[in-house]
């Protein structure tokens, strides 16, 4: 005996054409470390293995990527890092951070950057992933980026895009590093939109050699996040 | 001059920063008002095609990454990944990771007295094809226990990551199943208003179930879409 195989009546669900829309975002908990952090994704130049915390779950269950071999990327190779707290001044060890840059030259390694006239670098993408450690430290080694352009006739000042993950945060905070020392701040576009008082929320400061970039999630100094 | 087409910015399914019922919101969220701003060539840019050089390439059955079979539903999860205008979103990553059949992770900071299975990780990615189209083998994660509030129970969910094309496209999410009564009184899911927690909610399809070997679930994700014109700069572009 068959029986036609049909499926049960539709629901309101993800496959319902009347809820059809962007799909919702959710936190990602937790314990993130075994499924999205790999080793070299916070290493934009080279090949260590910063960003991961293999520490967090068993070796045999490592079943990320591993940082592929780089061309010869040119410009300053810095160090971006600092510590993500929360409302309470509390370090956050469970916090994911994303970069997104143009390189040296200001180009961005996209489609949607489509100025043949600003070389690229081999090897060089510009995004990068980076889980905080025990004490709530991220750390990124990458390139100091271009200017890009912005609005209208505008010139972007160098900065790096950033994503603040972890658990608690039910949906991405973005934020943006600038450098304390670019002259091109002042005329910056976005920085232009944020309340002065709060400007140098966003402003990396050379500390011993490396770009220190605390992420106050809220309260006293807490970070500008935009809306994008 | 660069021509800049806009992404759409949220619409009403997404849920707020601050949702005290999901407790560690309340100290991790901003109170400060976000700042709006144009969407410039840094939010509409992003590392596209180039997953090889990042996360890496395609690692679609999560129960064929040790020496045996994991314990539990094996089932099969497919769908598409398009945009908020219905276009399909070609070679795009989506990152996956979840609980076992019993409820634990793998993660040392798990510490929930259920089982760990040998066999199973629970992680892995898929890229999606030319037409946006996506599959991956899995075990069905099981319910958990967190400490959120008393006797706080976590839906089943397995775990979604998405770059899409560009900054302004990036969306990491939840997938929940048909029949689970956890999703009513979950706070992480109830963040998201109704009817827009139901998008979340994946479907139960005997297409794609495979007889004598796994259930199939549908699940498409929509990423943000990118306005049909460009809104600024297009009347003084040389
Ligand atoms: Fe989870």
């Amino acid at each position: 005996m068959t029986t036609e195989q049909v499926n049960p009546a539709p629901r309101h669900d993800n496959q319902d054409p009347a809820l059809f829309g962007q799909t919702p975002s959710q936190t990602v908990g937790p314990f993130f470390h075994y499924g999205l952090p790999w080793k070299g994704g916070a290493d934009l130049v080279g090949q260590s293995e910063m960003g991961a915390r293999p520490e967090l779950f068993p070796e045999e269950h490592y079943v990320l990527n591993l940082s592929p071999p780089r061309g010869a990327v040119s410009g300053e190779v810095i160090t971006l890092e600092g510590v993500v707290y929360d409302a309470d001044g509390k370090p956050i060890p469970d916090a994911m951070i994303e970069i997104w840059q143009a390189n040296a030259a200001g180009r961005y390694a996209s489609p949607d950057d489509n100025r043949a006239e600003i070389p690229l670098d081999e090897g060089f993408v510009g995004f990068g992933r980076a889980s905080t450690d025990e004490t709530g430290l991220y750390r990124f080694k990458t390139v100091r980026p271009g200017a890009v352009p912005g609005p209208g006739n505008s010139l972007q000042a160098p900065h790096i895009a950033v994503g603040v993950f972890g658990r608690g945060l039910i949906k991405r905070l973005v934020t943006r590093v600038y450098f304390e020392d670019a002259s091109q701040n002042a005329e910056d576009p976005i920085l232009a939109l944020v309340p002065a008082e709060r400007r140098d929320t966003l402003i990396a400061r050379k500390v011993g050699g490396v770009w220190r970039f605390d992420i106050v999630l809220q309260g006293e100094r807490e970070t500008v996040f935009f809306d994008v | 001059m660069t021509l800049i087409l806009p992404y759409a910015r949220e619409d009403a399914g997404q849920p707020p920063s601050l949702f005290p019922g999901y407790a560690s919101t309340v100290a991790r969220s901003p109170r400060q008002p976000l700042v709006k701003i144009p969407h410039t060539l840094t939010e509409t840019t992003g590392p596209a095609g180039q997953w090889e050089n990042l996360m890496g390439s395609s690692l679609a059955d999560l129960t064929a990454q040790h020496k045996g079979t994991p314990q539990g539903q094996r089932i099969v999860v497919s769908g598409r990944v398009l945009d908020e205008n219905g276009r399909p979103v070609p070679n795009t990553v989506m990152e996956i990771w979840q609980a076992n059949a019993a409820g634990r992770y793998i993660h040392k900071k798990d510490q929930w007295d259920a089982p760990l299975d040998p066999n199973f990780t629970g992680a892995g990615r898929v890229v999606t094809d030319s037409e946006g189209r996506y599959q991956y083998v899995t075990i069905r994660p099981g319910a958990y226990p967190w400490g959120n509030h008393h006797n706080a129970w976590r839906p089943s969910h397995i775990h979604l990551s998405l770059l899409g094309p560009a900054f302004a496209s990036r969306i990491v999410t939840q997938m929940y199943f048909p029949d689970d009564p956890l999703i009513e009184i979950d706070p992480i899911a109830n963040a998201v208003p109704m009817p827009y927690r139901d998008r979340m909610v994946s479907r139960f399809d005997i297409e794609t179930t495979k007889p004598n070997w796994a259930l199939g679930y549908l699940f498409d994700v929509v990423l943000r879409g990118r306005d049909a014109t460009p809104t600024e700069d297009d009347h003084h572009d040389d």
